[in-house]
């Protein structure tokens, strides 16, 4: 007996007892998942059934992709609900128990089991996709927020960093900073690593970097908020910011700006 | 070959760079601003690149001579415009352009050589 005439007979089985089925299954998957209601489960789960026997007995070519959609919509929704990719997996599992009470481990069994397997695999695939997805989108979203360029005066721009600096990071923080350099046309750029927890030869050459490109534009650049433990590992290092201006405090760094650009602030 | 035309404007020679940079165009800019630079005896070179989108290390270097050259002639040189990802393109191919001053548009530019001349 070859797997799709098993199949074929299994499908019209399942057609003629759906309702037995669909009954055990929804009794043992809410079982499995302690925080739904049985009709809840059964709502679900009936969808599903319909289309495993579909797809088993080949009459809807589109079954399968359909099967596979439905599949993924509950897990996405379990998994919003926070129910663990085990209870999704286990619930479609116990498709495989309520068929065997009623079938016995007959070879169309078999078949049927082998499909089952790959449906609740496929439930645990889709959360892990889902997981993936929301963390590249958290990661994405952490690097847009974590590098604002703030305007201080009239060209003169800041941009506050807080966090480790990477090579994806500066890149992002490198592209913002010159482009609202371009579009305020600001001539001052402060760089403020107060919170930059530390500060290494390679977070030195992103820098460094930095400064190099914004004054290539014909921006002048200051990096400021360079605490003490901060002073003596550069000097440790032996890192050389040349003759790149350095100050202490955003405040300092304020004050070197305007002076350059001509401006002196004093009491009103 | 595409030609970049040399503007004269008071004591200030002006280039405005509106095509793609070729190697052999900028060969041919960086002589016939060395005889507009005899000839006119301008102190002031600002080349504006605003559409400039692609830069190469060549390129780079040569705008960098172009400003070591306008020095022997006492002249100098201040490159405005410059694109973000232009800027970002010289400083990973490591080149600083020591030689040439920058400024973020042709007025701030004229400005800075005001100065001199």
């Amino acid at each position: 007996m070859n797997i799709d005439s098993s199949q074929g007979q299994m499908a019209a089985f399942l057609r003629d007892n759906a309702d037995k089925v669909l009954a055990r299954w929804s009794e043992l998957a809410a079982a499995a998942s302690a925080a739904r209601s049985a009709e809840a489960v059964r709502a679900e789960l009936s969808d599903i059934l319909t289309l495993i026997i579909a797809s088993m007995s080949d009459a809807d070519e589109s079954a399968p992709g359909e099967l596979r959609a439905a599949l993924a919509e509950l897990s996405r929704s379990r998994a919003r609900a926070g129910s663990t990719p085990r209870e999704t997996a286990l619930s479609v599992f116990s498709a495989k128990d309520a068929v065997y009470e009623l079938t016995g481990g007959t070879a169309e069994y078999l078949a049927f089991s082998r499909m089952i397997d790959d449906l609740g695999l496929y439930t645990f695939e889709t959360y892990a996709a889902a997981r993936e997805q929301i963390i590249s989108d958290q990661t994405e979203s952490m690097l847009e927020l974590s590098t604002p360029v703030v305007r201080l005066w009239d060209g003169i721009i800041a941009v506050p960093l807080v966090g480790t600096l990477d090579s994806a990071r500066t890149q992002v923080v490198m592209e913002k900073m010159l482009e609202a350099l371009v579009t305020l046309g600001a001539e001052h750029a402060v760089i403020d690593i107060t919170g930059v927890p530390t500060v290494d030869t390679e977070v030195a050459q992103h820098l460094l970097k930095t400064v190099m490109a914004a004054r290539l534009l014909g921006a002048e650049c200051t990096i400021s908020g360079i605490r003490p433990q901060i002073a003596h590992t550069i000097v440790s290092l032996g890192i050389e910011f040349g003759d790149i201006a350095t100050k202490a405090t955003l405040r300092d760094a304020l004050a070197h700006a305007l002076q350059r650009s001509g401006l002196k602030v004093g009491p009103a | 070959m595409e030609r970049v035309p040399i503007l004269k404007i008071g004591p200030t020679l002006f280039v405005s760079i509106q095509i793609d940079l070729q190697d052999d165009s900028v060969l041919q800019l960086q002589e016939d601003l060395a005889e507009e630079l005899v000839a006119t005896g301008a102190h002031g070179v600002i080349i504006d690149i605003t559409a400039v989108e692609i830069v190469d290390s060549f390129i780079g270097r040569m705008l960098a001579m172009i400003g070591s050259i306008s020095r022997l002639f006492d002249a100098e040189t201040v490159l405005v415009g410059m694109r973000p990802a232009v800027a970002i393109t010289l400083t990973e191919l490591g080149l600083s352009l020591d030689g040439v001053r920058t400024a973020l548009n042709a007025e701030k530019g004229l400005r800075l050589l005001e100065g001199r001349t």
